[in-house]
């Protein structure tokens, strides 16, 4: 019987049936004798020296194991790393409690470990802190500005960073433009909010020196070795676990104060500790992403021909450097022209520390920002030229003849067919229509608009050269005696589906049930090397890897069937799962039986190794870069500022599609959190730097109401740069969806004169808009 | 913490009896004191839905009430949905219709699913949304989801 091929095809996913029962283990859900409960004491100032520590009454609670601060911990454990490098960049210290002062509201002071958790909390309540406020800056330009409040006093200003690059000269281009147009963007900081906080459990057996520490980590390989460093103890004595983990967007591709924090308890105390994150404590003390500010300039000649752009930008950093937070302004920087072709860029990026908890990669990182920046300037540029929005588009986009794509800003996009998705996209919302019935409307006192975003993304991280921490990843796969598979991933799925998708890999290319295939991830004893997942790097890298190991599998058992067959190789043919000699099909052997064969050992070619596995660690020649058009169509309530969606069209291409139900899962998911974005979510401190959003009855996270109907479709363009030609797409939704949003709401009210708003799109700010009068 | 409670309560079918404290959260009685981790924890503010649960067949969001509040009551969680024959309908639907990626709010979203379609058998798209609005799901955009509810209405109907 034919083995059906399942690349390509809507697969259901292999995690749900433990996962809709509720039979999976989060951090959390992990039951482990004798574990003690950790509470973290965090700081209600901004800024503030800290004079003096009274523990005594926390530790004299019944119940009470015991009770740390900054001073216990002294220099055994290092500060928290900041892996991305720039010459220009300050690092300051990062303890994993604060030493002698605070720097933002939510940062950990002292720590209870207790027998339970109630009794630590309680025990919070009872460590008396002798906190000296001092100024503090909420502000980011206000940071950097002279006269600012100092974050860190060792340094005469805020400045954490520069960062620039692109090519050309744009006094040049200024010179031969014909209109130049300019604007400021905010983009606002942005909570991440998995569902599931995070979470660690610290293991330490003294007798064989191992520990243990189980994270809600996009990361298990790179903490491992980041613990490492931290801990001063031994990498190999070290095993991380990400287990179930319930989502992540960016803000578990880090390394926390509390994943050392609980590991160094679990050393000192010789016990398991455990420690799970609140949702408040999350909303202080978890990244926050975004956080950027900048001014943009395009110079435009009046055909609509874009001859140069500059965006000079400055990045929120926060008080302290996390994993990747310096590493967010280059992926807006090398992503600022989009899908056009523009051949003088220039970037410019600083980063300020501000009195906050640290920006860092939340899902899109710094390309949404690009996005917004290129997308509005184009619409800008329309309106500027009186120009169709559209028309502007086509004539500056990248052809496909172009690819790969030499850019400005250094970057080669690998394939792209830009016209084409924008076509469909325009075919499937019925533009002509819209425009007129746009003018209809307006005639009428009705304000829609039309918005357009037609992004292109940088993912797939990455080539090991451009990433600070290795960008390859691992995949192996291994037959055993009796036919199954065993795959071994480096990412670390929380949500994406890998254990479906490359299940599907294998399933096909050996020719086994799917159900024949299991993959195991998120265990560094049981994975032997990897990188983890982020940057729309799971097929494309991770899959790439499991797909290469895949076909050297498939080599060792087509060389052991020859053996067996007394045939050469080349007289074999492969089909559903058997090897037959051509042109003889009753002479063959399964690959099951080739796996026996290979494990038994009797029958293998001379010198060839018994077992039947390959590992395979694919570095990638470049990113990918994925596109698409999304079209947004809008109406605003002048009356009350609230705006409806009435249409929302998304074509997106993401090279080849491994399995379409999950594609379209990633796309809608991205849209969910870049409509957050566009119109509900925003991070707020006061001036003094307290915390305003603390909880999610102020930090507006998109629910089911708020999502309108979506229109899907896509163009298959595939990558060159790996075999199966797949590019990725779990940041997609994200990246294109915002600016279409922002751009339909700014066309709607262009009759009231309004050329740009600043997300989020609250109905106040747009009522306010309303108010200015028709022009 | 020596003042503890009597509660007694049914919890997916089976009597049970314990001393509790009396400021235990039901969500940290069935999960810590029974080990029905099923039932998550997302916020601890009732406002992400992540560990709604059945309270004499109605959905609440165990966060935030107290284990001694469900003294002599019948409580469902997700463990009590599938049997030996296989899935609940709305379980089996949800993974049809790749209504969860991360899993970590989807037994919250069942509960509350559940008590969507007990009361609203044939829920238009838009009872839907309106029905769900106190369960946040971070992962999938809520269309999957809401074509799950839709596919387990029709299921659940069929089956009656």
């Amino acid at each position: 019987m034919p083995v059906s091929k399942l690349v390509g095809t809507k697969v259901k996913r292999r995690e749900d049936p433990r996962l809709v029962q509720g039979l999976s283990h989060y951090v959390d859900d992990l039951r482990m004798a004798d574990v003690l409960q950790v509470a973290i004491l965090r700081s209600p100032h901004a800024h503030a020296r800290i004079n003096g520590i009274d523990k005594g009454a926390a530790q004299a609670l019944p119940g009470v194991v015991s009770v740390v601060n900054g001073a216990d911990i002294g220099d055994s454990v290092g500060s928290v790393p900041c892996a991305a490098a720039n010459p220009t960049l300050r690092t300051p210290p990062h303890p994993v409690l604060a030493q002698g002062e605070v720097r933002y509201v939510g940062e950990p002071v002292a720590a209870v470990v207790a027998e339970d958790s109630y009794t630590a909390r309680d025990a919070l309540d009872l460590i008396e802190v002798d906190y000296e406020p001092l100024p503090a800056v909420s502000d980011l330009e206000k940071a950097l500005q002279p006269g600012s409040p100092l974050v860190h006093s060792q340094w005469d200003s805020n400045q954490a960073f520069t960062f620039e690059c692109g090519t050309g000269d744009m006094d040049k281009a200024r010179a031969e433009a014909d209109v130049i147009v300019k604007q400021k963007f905010i983009h606002q900081r942005l909570a991440p909010i998995p569902v599931e906080t995070r979470g660690v459990v610290a293991r330490y057996f003294p007798g064989e020196g191992e520990l243990t520490v189980w994270s809600s980590t996009q990361i298990p390989h790179l903490l491992r070795a980041m613990l490492a460093l931290v801990l001063g103890f031994p990498e190999h004595r070290i095993r991380v676990i990400a287990p179930e983990v319930g989502g992540g967007f960016g803000c578990k591709l880090n390394v926390y104060r509390e994943e050392a924090l609980l590991a160094h308890l679990a050393m000192k105390l010789k016990a398991t500790v455990k420690w799970i994150e609140g949702r408040r404590e999350n909303m202080q003390a978890t990244i926050h992403g975004r956080g950027q500010v900048g001014t943009v300039e395009a110079a435009v000649k009046k055909d609509g021909t874009i001859l140069g752009v500059t965006y000079d930008s400055l990045l929120d950093t926060g008080a302290y450097h996390q994993l990747l937070t310096p590493g967010m302004p280059p992926l807006t920087g090398l992503m600022i022209s989009g899908s056009y072709k523009i051949p003088t860029l220039k970037f410019t990026s600083t980063g300020g520390f501000t009195n906050k908890v640290a920006t860092d990669a939340y899902r899109g990182a710094g390309r949404p920002e690009a996005t917004l920046v290129i997308e509005r300037t184009m619409d800008l540029i329309a309106r500027e030229l009186d120009m169709d929005p559209v028309e502007l588009r086509r004539k500056n986009f990248a052809q496909p003849a172009d690819f790969p794509l030499p850019v400005a800003t250094g970057l080669a996009y690998d394939s792209g067919n830009y016209q084409a998705a924008l076509d469909k996209a325009l075919e499937m919302v019925g533009y002509d229509d819209l425009r007129a019935e746009q003018k209809r409307l307006r005639e009428e006192g009705r304000y829609l608009g039309i918005g357009f975003s037609t992004y292109v993304e940088i993912c797939a991280m990455g080539p090991s050269a451009a990433l600070p921490a290795g960008g390859w990843e691992s995949g192996t796969v291994r037959m055993d005696f009796t036919g199954k598979a065993t795959v071994l991933t480096g990412v670390s799925p929380h949500g994406q589906g890998e254990e479906t998708t490359f299940a599907q890999i294998v399933s096909d290319d050996l020719g086994i049930p799917i159900e024949d295939v299991a993959v195991l991830h998120g265990d560094t004893a049981v994975v032997p090397n990897g990188i983890g997942t982020f940057g729309s790097r799971g097929i494309s890298v991770g899959g790439t890897a499991v797909y290469m190991a895949t076909q050297q599998v498939r080599e060792k058992a087509e060389a052991i069937a020859a053996n067996v067959l007394e045939c050469s190789a080349e007289d074999l043919e492969f089909e559903d799962g058997k090897f037959s000699v051509k042109g003889v099909p009753d002479k063959g052997i399964t690959i099951q039986e080739v796996a026996l064969q290979a494990h038994v050992a009797t029958k293998l070619p001379a010198g060839m190794e018994p077992g039947l596995q390959a590992t395979s660690v694919f570095e990638p020649s470049n990113f990918t870069f994925p596109f698409g058009t999304h079209i947004c169509v809008v109406e605003v309530d002048t009356h009350s500022g609230e705006i409806e969606i009435k249409k929302y069209v998304a074509v997106d291409d993401c090279g080849k599609v491994i399995n379409p139900m999950i594609v379209d899962g990633q796309v809608q998911g991205g849209i969910a959190q870049g409509l957050g974005q566009a119109l509900l979510e925003e991070v707020v401190y006061d001036e003094d730097g307290q915390l305003v959003t603390g909880s999610l009855m102020d930090y507006a996270v998109a629910r089911a109401e708020d999502l309108p109907p979506l229109e899907f479709a896509r163009t298959e363009t595939p990558s060159p740069v790996n075999p199966m030609g797949v590019k990725g797409v779990g940041e997609a939704g994200t990246i294109g969806s915002t600016p279409s949003i922002v751009n339909a709401v700014v066309d709607a009210l262009a009759p009231f004169g309004v050329t740009h708003i600043d997300m989020p799109l609250k109905p106040e700010k747009i009522w306010r808009l309303c108010q200015g009068g028709t022009k | 913490m020596a003042n503890t409670t009597k509660i007694e309560v049914r919890v997916n079918g089976v009597g049970r009896t314990a001393e509790v404290q009396p400021r235990l959260l039901l969500v940290h009685y069935l999960r810590d004191v029974l080990g029905l981790t099923g039932t998550h924890i997302g916020c601890e503010t009732s406002l992400c839905g992540a560990c709604t649960v059945m309270v004499d067949g109605a959905a609440v969001k165990s966060c935030t009430l107290l284990a001694v509040q469900v003294d002599g009551c019948e409580v469902q969680t997700i463990e009590s949905l599938a049997t030996d024959d296989g899935l609940h309908p709305i379980q089996e639907a949800f993974w049809d219709c790749h209504g969860l990626q991360c899993g970590f709010c989807t037994p919250g979203m069942i509960m509350a699913t559940r008590q969507l379609l007990q009361e609203n058998p044939s829920p238009s798209e838009e009872e839907i949304r309106h029905g769900l609005e106190g369960n946040i799901c971070r992962c999938t955009g809520y269309k999957h989801i809401v074509d799950a509810v839709q596919q387990a209405a029709e299921q659940m109907k069929a089956g009656t």
